[in-house]
């Protein structure tokens, strides 16, 4: 498809502000005003057709089938959609004084309650944008902590070997020392090893739980007791809440402080790559360190508090994503604490359908029950002898009108395939998706490089990233 | 996978050809096989002094990157500058054209510790 | 609601294949001690009807821009935003798409990233763009942070004049690396050069607002200078609207120019979602945070766009990673995308231009009004920063009665600013309403 500089031709633009004509000299320095501005004109139709053609190449949870481990790519609600463009909640200026926007902070108080409810935490802020400005605001806050106790020796963050990217990322931003605790065989945190690293330095350890391997850590409690009598906090990365929404809370597992993924759990969409929103719950202990602000209820009244004396600061501009908390509200004032937890057990049900229909053509590094996800690998004499790989098959899987898997992640699982089905699909799609992930093994079996030149009907095929990094294109000028 | 017995290695892939006072070092063949192909060589500014296990380098595909640690200390005293416009030497010769950089032997007790052909195949073979 | 399909049949069934006998036995490797034993204390669920007017009702609460004349600004901006944008927004193969990890599938989204790319690149006038930030907050802390990487020095110097909401996040930042935050004191209401001089030695970045918090044009090319002879680097923060007029920090030196991006299309939504947006000279490349997209070719030849130089990213390098960002700002991107293509060069000239109209009728129209004066002396755009002889609360309470959403009480940010105050103008007022405005401030009693 063409590009919007290659859609150009001057004075194609269409009017959508009044013509008067204004002359800058008379307010701007001269020197001070632009002259050149190499931006393209299109007409009205032009862009709509190119947007819209733009959004013809790409591929939703409206399109199909979407089991992107880790991801929760689960229907997102159109109701959602529309209260988040209520004049009143998309109209309102973040400057307006309190008793104009009482709406508005009376749904973000309800929503910190309800999340403090949903996670067993006593507190909790809205304002981190996504999954990992959480994981850093929650980070800040264990060192906000530590050094409030006067405690400057806990300098590492125990990380374990199965985490996401963000996990160690963050700990650095924070100014931590990231220290990897490995998985044992049953690929849970391998608690001895976590005994030997626990020690005066540790600052907190980060978990996912379920893990990134899709399976509940049964010795939970053990390694919250680990971490605290070594003086450390416990962090819960939650990525995978949408296994135990109603069935277990971070807070009742012994975490200390725990982020939210609402674009994932609670069903705002993920816009291609975010806005999301990533809500941070604290234990009491731990309140005073929250962000500024936080939205408080004082017989009815609703404020924006900025009285926290040992508050970590601000984490971005104003309050949060609001766009996003409205919709999250919307969910979950829709499904109830039932319906919620009713999520979860279809969510543990489809990963464990799925599984059940494929585990004969796939190797399973853990064989234990998933919960909302779970990682297989292509057989290994599939890899080895006719050389089809995890990519390959998540590549086949595109000519079936599938988005595959998340692929080699976890860094322990070689040739990992992550399966995250989500709740909101049915049956009969579920068996559609998994014939078809057998019938790739077997087509990769017979005809090896029919399923490594895949995508066949795709747009584009595969494409060459080696030369997007040596012979760098990053944008487009007008005029080439 | 090419493992040439006249040159030694470390546990970290790397390999090192002593020439006279300095010695010439690379990645090896099963390093560059694992990353795919390299995209990007960042070099060290020759004059640096560098210890025994110190990371001077990153060598990076589209999807993974490494540091490359020094197997010996010294002082650097030449980078491959072909490497900046054609990463890819690393992968089409790693122990030739695909050279890293060249360091200034400071103890030769140093190169002597590290591994022969036939104890970085095993180190391979051992599961790495 | 329930969005789950199942039947109490189509339950029976799975889990026959399965080889479980119910639902709750696929939890029971969770330890008795952390399992719930009660229901969540939430309330009961509703129906679509029910919830879309408890959600209506309780956005009545609000008062929106809407039906309010607002002169609020100072970051976020009540502009006129075409019918295009929020049709094409909600097309759902681009909102219920996740970041773009299948480049086959993905193009929409991968095309849109690098037309935004290029559209910053355009407007700032520097040689790359990443594909967007949270905020403008985090998109200074994030430039702050390349700085320090850059130069290793870890002292961050910023204009008293930046965004008070930008400083107190890139505090915030700095604070988890270890860094120190030295301000530039205001010197009527701006940044000077010999300040930057005082301080800039040693270090890593230099952050100036241009046109300032308060609407003021900065000196930037003497503190282009002043920070370059030390050695740092000089990070522009600037509205992108502005820059449709206004000479481009590419133009006048700056290393990396950083903003938000909500001006561009999306509306103001008590505060976010927004949109951080970063470009850097070439050099910075490998140093930004975030997604890059690129544009390069399959095995048949046609083009086609890639997320790129990942290595920087924490999906590769982990701790090494340039920021732990991952999902970032992408609908409010395409938005941004949408929003410029329709304007067009004119458009966005008219949008500028009509502002700082807006802002000078205000301005000059401070004359007739006994109990208020103009701030500061210099060039001003968009902000008209107010001495207010009245309590700021006074006029606050006033304009509200007439209907108008405003000012920002500076004393809030600047307890050296009491009884000053910021009123904003857009496109969207008119000489009438502006009119309106000054005779509120007349009436208010000092």
């Amino acid at each position: 498809m063409k590009t919007i500089f290659e859609e150009h031709a001057p004075g194609r633009g269409t009017e959508y502000l009044p013509s008067r004509k204004v002359d800058l000299g008379a307010f701007l320095p001269a020197a001070e005003i632009r002259k050149e501005l190499p931006l393209p004109e299109l007409s009205e139709v032009q862009a709509v057709r190119h947007f819209t053609g733009l959004s013809r190449r790409n591929y939703g949870v409206d399109n199909g089938f979407y089991p992107l481990g880790s991801c929760t790519m689960k229907y997102n609600p159109k109701i959602n959609e529309d209260t988040a463009r209520l004049p009143g909640f998309a109209q309102v200026h973040p400057y307006q004084s309190e008793e104009t926007v009482q709406g508005a902070l009376r749904l973000m108080w309800e929503l910190q309650q309800d999340l403090a409810e949903i996670t067993g935490m006593d507190a909790v802020s809205l304002q981190p944008a996504a999954g990992a400005h959480g994981e850093l605001t929650g980070i800040l806050i264990v060192r906000a902590y530590h050094e409030a106790k006067g405690d400057a020796e806990r300098t590492q963050v125990i990380v374990p070997d199965s985490a996401h990217g963000t996990n160690p990322a963050t700990a650095a931003m924070a100014g931590f020392e990231v220290v990897h605790v490995p998985s044992d065989e049953r690929g849970g945190v391998d608690v001895e090893a976590l005994r030997q690293l626990a020690s005066k330095k540790t600052a907190a350890l980060m978990l996912t739980n379920p893990n990134t391997l899709g399976v509940f850590d049964e010795r939970i409690t053990e390694i919250a007791e680990i971490i605290h009598a070594a003086g450390g906090l416990l962090y819960y990365d939650g990525a995978n809440l949408n296994a135990v929404l109603g069935h277990s809370r971070p807070g009742d597992m012994g975490f200390d402080i725990v982020h939210l993924n609402l674009h994932k759990t609670f069903s705002t969409p993920h816009g291609g790559g975010g806005p999301g929103a990533g809500p941070v719950g604290v234990k009491a202990h731990l309140k005073d360190f929250l962000p500024m602000p936080l939205v408080t209820n004082e017989q009815g009244h609703f404020h924006l508090s900025y009285d926290l004396p040992h508050s970590i600061g601000q984490m971005r501009s104003f309050y949060g994503n609001f766009g996003i908390l409205v919709r999250a509200y919307t969910y979950i004032r829709a499904l109830g604490g039932a319906g919620l937890r009713e999520v979860s057990g279809d969510a543990v049900l489809n990963a464990n359908y799925v599984l059940s229909l494929i585990k004969d053509h796939f190797d399973l590094p853990f064989d234990r029950i998933p919960k909302h996800e779970f990682v297989v690998a292509p057989p290994e004499d599939l890899v080895r002898q006719k050389g089809v790989k995890t990519l390959d098959i998540a590549k086949r899987l595109l000519d079936f009108d599938f988005h595959p898997p998340t692929v080699y992640f976890p860094l322990i699982v070689h040739e990992a395939m992550m399966i995250e089905p989500t709740e909101t699909e049915t049956k009969e799609t579920l068996q559609g998706f998994a014939e078809i992930l057998c019938r790739i093994i077997d087509e990769g079996r017979e005809n090896p490089d029919y399923v490594k030149s895949a995508p066949h009907n795709t747009v584009v095929g595969r494409l060459d990233e080696a030369r997007a990094v040596k012979q760098p294109k990053l944008l487009e000028r007008l005029g080439g | 996978m090419k493992t040439p017995s006249e040159l030694r290695y470390t546990e970290d892939h790397e390999w090192l050809r002593p020439e006279g006072k300095s010695a010439r070092i690379g990645i090896t063949d099963f390093a560059q096989d694992q990353l795919g192909d390299v995209v990007f060589v960042e070099l060290p500014e020759v004059g640096r002094d560098v210890k025994k296990g110190e990371a001077f380098g990153v060598v990076e595909s589209v999807k993974s990157v490494s540091d490359v640690f020094a197997p010996i200390t010294g002082k650097v005293v030449a980078a491959n500058q072909a490497l900046v416009d054609t990463p890819e030497l690393v992968n089409q010769d790693p122990y030739g054209q695909g050279w890293i950089v060249e360091i200034e032997i400071a103890d030769d007790a140093e190169v002597g510790a590290l591994l022969d052909a036939q104890g970085y195949t095993a180190l391979q073979e051992g599961g790495h | 609601m329930r969005f789950t399909p199942h039947t109490e049949e189509d339950r029976r069934e799975m889990l026959r294949q399965i080889g479980a006998s119910s639902v709750e036995e696929l939890f029971s490797d969770l330890p008795e001690a952390v399992r719930l034993d009660r229901p969540l204390h939430l309330p009961e669920g509703l129906s679509e009807s029910e919830v879309a007017q408890l959600l209506a009702d309780l956005a009545a609460q609000d008062l929106d821009m809407g039906r309010h004349v607002s002169f609020l600004g100072a970051g976020a901006y009540d502009r006129y935003i075409p019918s295009v944008v929020g049709e094409m927004l909600r097309r759902s193969e681009f909102y219920t798409a996740y970041t773009p990890y299948q480049p086959e599938i993905s193009q929409g989204t991968l095309q849109a990233i690098f037309e935004f790319q290029s559209l910053i690149a355009a407007l700032t006038d520097l040689d790359i763009a990443q594909a967007s930030l949270y905020d403008g907050a985090t998109a200074v802390a994030e430039a702050a942070m390349l700085a320090w990487g850059q130069t290793g020095r870890e002292r961050i110097v910023v204009a008293r004049s930046v965004d008070p909401q930008y400083r107190a996040v890139l505090r915030t930042y700095a604070h988890g690396r270890g860094l120190e935050v030295v301000e530039l004191p205001l010197r009527d209401g701006r940044a000077a050069a010999e300040d930057v001089t005082a301080v800039a030695e040693g270090a890593a970045c230099v952050i100036v607002q241009h046109p300032n918090f308060f609407g003021l044009l900065e000196d930037v090319d003497s503190m282009v200078k002043a920070t370059h002879a030390a050695g740092a680097l000089y990070i522009a923060v600037s509205d992108p609207i502005s820059l449709a007029v206004l000479r481009p920090p590419g133009a006048y030196g700056a290393d990396v120019a950083v903003g938000e991006g909500q001006a561009l299309g999306i509306a103001p939504s008590f505060g976010g979602p927004f949109l951080g947006f970063m470009a850097a000279r070439q050099e910075y490349l490998r140093r930004l945070p975030g997604r890059i997209v690129g544009e390069t070719a399959d095995k048949d030849g046609k083009k086609g766009y890639v997320l790129t130089f990942q290595t920087r990213e924490q999906h590769i390098r982990r701790e090494k990673a340039t920021s732990n960002i991952c999902t970032n700002q992408g609908l409010m991107a395409l938005s941004a995308t949408i929003y410029t293509t329709l304007l067009g060069p004119e458009g966005l000239r008219q949008a500028a231009a009509l502002s700082i109209e807006g802002a000078h009728v205000l301005g000059d129209g401070l004359g007739r009004v006994a109990g208020a004066d103009l701030a500061f002396s210099g060039p001003y755009a968009f902000e008209v920063a107010v001495r207010s002889r009245a309590k700021v609360a006074d006029v606050e309470a006033a304009m509200l009665k007439a209907g108008m959403l405003g000012p920002l009480d500076l004393e809030r940010f600047y307890p050296e600013l009491p009884g000053y105050m910021l009123l904003s103008v857009t496109e969207k007022r008119t000489t009438e309403e502006i009119g309106r405005l000054l005779d509120v401030l007349q009436g208010v009693e000092a």
